[in-house]
């Protein structure tokens, strides 16, 4: 019977909770990694039983762990990010010149069929790969250098490369968002990058459809359709049918269109996830009440979905890494909140029920489907 | 034999308990301390000075005979009774944070 793994990612510890394909017992192990942030861990698509961690702490920097044994066992990696060249300068949040510095890795992409490359993104915002299994980490600095990068600036949680999406069709075709710089695309493997905001309207800043500069809290993509992504923007929702070369708002009929996660069912690729969020400075529900929503149409027409969500007195948020999927039959959803709950469900976002209450605030969710 | 006693994160990540033991050739400085920690445990380099510029993490110090070493050259002769391993190297986390 297939099985699922939902690996978590915490403010103190990562934890790995597991199920058969039944998803109503689990079985959690953790804390791993007890005290330290974790802020994403993933498993290779091409080898399930290999994992990536970014471990980090403010006292002590970057750790990379790595599993080959599904979580049961971890082996520190290579831990050295160094920008290429001189790394040079972007906006402060004054917009005054500030230095390229390496703070963390907030996303860990394994290759789609490589276990040993694996990109990381990173804050201040850079993409790196590795390809020895996270022992050495070069930057693909073609990302910071196309000539826009002295103007990105850092959103309210840091300047970070949050999202790596690799197009299953074409091995040279990624995209990656940064916050608060916008969605960027290549097409070469990431030796030259471009731009691909056109259609985002951002009504802080001074041009507010600029070509860079757009707060973008995360993107999906469902692989059977790759030219296909859906974007969750510090506001509004946004759907491009292009591979970025132009996006349209699909909010529609959202209580608010401001979020973090997004995500796309595992089965049915105009089916979409987001989890609406008070702002601009509150970032928790909408009177005190959680819901997922869902459009069944690639946005615009969007539901409640309720069951089983606390209807009252919960002011919790849903960070950006937080939202992952399973690909069993009946697609499962999952979501973390700040407040440590890892609420799943079986049945596509119809019912909802806590795996766990109590865990450190949830930095991230990642599932694996697994035979 | 030099004493070197670590704060409990690098503890956990280079898999050791209690003190950790060194040898080190020639002038024991900060520098020769470090590169044979470093060398002995790979798994830390990075978490206690940075990489690239061999810097002290803002947030790591550097206590030893009851005085606070965090700042002096990294090239600067430790204390006697580290050297001879009469006295512990600590290297500490910051009170910081919760």
């Amino acid at each position: 019977m297939s099985q699922v793994r939902v690996l978590v990612g915490t403010r103190k510890g990562a934890f790995i909770l597991t199920s058969d394909g039944k998803r109503e017992k689990w079985d959690i192990s953790g804390p791993h990694f007890a005290g330290w942030e974790m802020y994403h861990i993933k498993g290779s698509p091409a080898d399930p039983n290999r994992l990536y961690a970014s471990q980090s702490t403010g006292w002590h920097g970057q750790i990379i762990q790595r599993s080959n044994d599904g979580g049961r066992t971890w082996e520190p990696m290579g831990n050295k990010f160094v920008y290429e060249g001189v790394p040079g300068t972007h906006q402060w949040y004054d917009g005054t010149p500030h230095p390229w510095e390496f703070k963390r890795v907030w996303h860990l992409e394994p290759s789609l069929t490589d276990p040993d490359t694996v990109y990381a993104g990173v804050e201040d915002a850079a993409l790196f790969i590795s390809k020895d299994g996270g022992r050495n980490w070069d930057e693909l600095a073609g990302l910071r250098g196309h000539g826009s990068g002295p103007r990105w600036q850092p959103g309210a949680g840091g300047m970070c490369l949050h999202t790596i999406i690799l197009d299953p069709g074409n091995p040279n075709r990624i995209f990656v968002a940064i916050s608060a710089a916008g969605a960027f695309r290549t097409d070469d493997a990431g030796k030259t990058w471009q731009p691909i905001n056109r259609g985002l309207h951002s009504k802080y800043l001074p041009e507010p459809t600029a070509e860079v500069g757009h707060c973008v809290h995360h993107i999906a993509m469902h692989p059977s359709r790759p030219g296909v992504l859906y974007m969750q923007k510090h506001w509004d929702v946004m759907r491009t049918g292009d591979a970025g070369e132009s996006w349209h708002e699909v909010s529609g009929n959202l209580p608010t269109d401001f979020g973090f996660a997004i995500d796309v069912h595992a089965h049915e690729p105009e089916t979409i996830y987001v989890v609406p969020i008070k702002s601009d400075s509150e970032h928790f529900p909408l009177d005190g009440k959680l819901r997922v929503y869902r459009s069944r149409t690639g946005g615009n027409e969007w539901e409640e979905l309720r069951r089983g969500l606390p209807e009252r007195h919960c002011y919790v948020n849903v960070l950006r890494d937080a939202m992952a999927t399973d690909s069993l039959d009946k697609c499962g959803v999952y979501f973390g909140t700040t407040g440590g709950q890892v609420y799943a469900s079986a049945d596509a976002g119809d019912s909802w029920a806590p795996i766990v209450h109590d865990l450190p605030t949830v930095l991230s969710v990642e599932t694996q489907t697994l035979p | 034999m030099i004493r070197v006693e670590l704060p409990a994160h690098l503890r956990t990540l280079a898999r050791v308990d209690g003190e950790v033991r060194l040898d080190v050739a020639g002038l024991v400085t900060q520098r020769s301390l470090l590169d044979a920690l470093e060398s002995r445990y790979p798994m830390l380099r990075g978490t206690i000075r940075d990489q690239s510029t061999g810097q002290r993490r803002p947030y790591v110090r550097f206590f030893a005979c009851e005085q606070d070493l965090s700042h002096d050259p990294p090239d600067a002769p430790l204390p006697e009774a580290v050297a001879t391993g009469s006295d512990p190297f600590l290297i500490v986390g910051a009170i910081a944070g919760g």
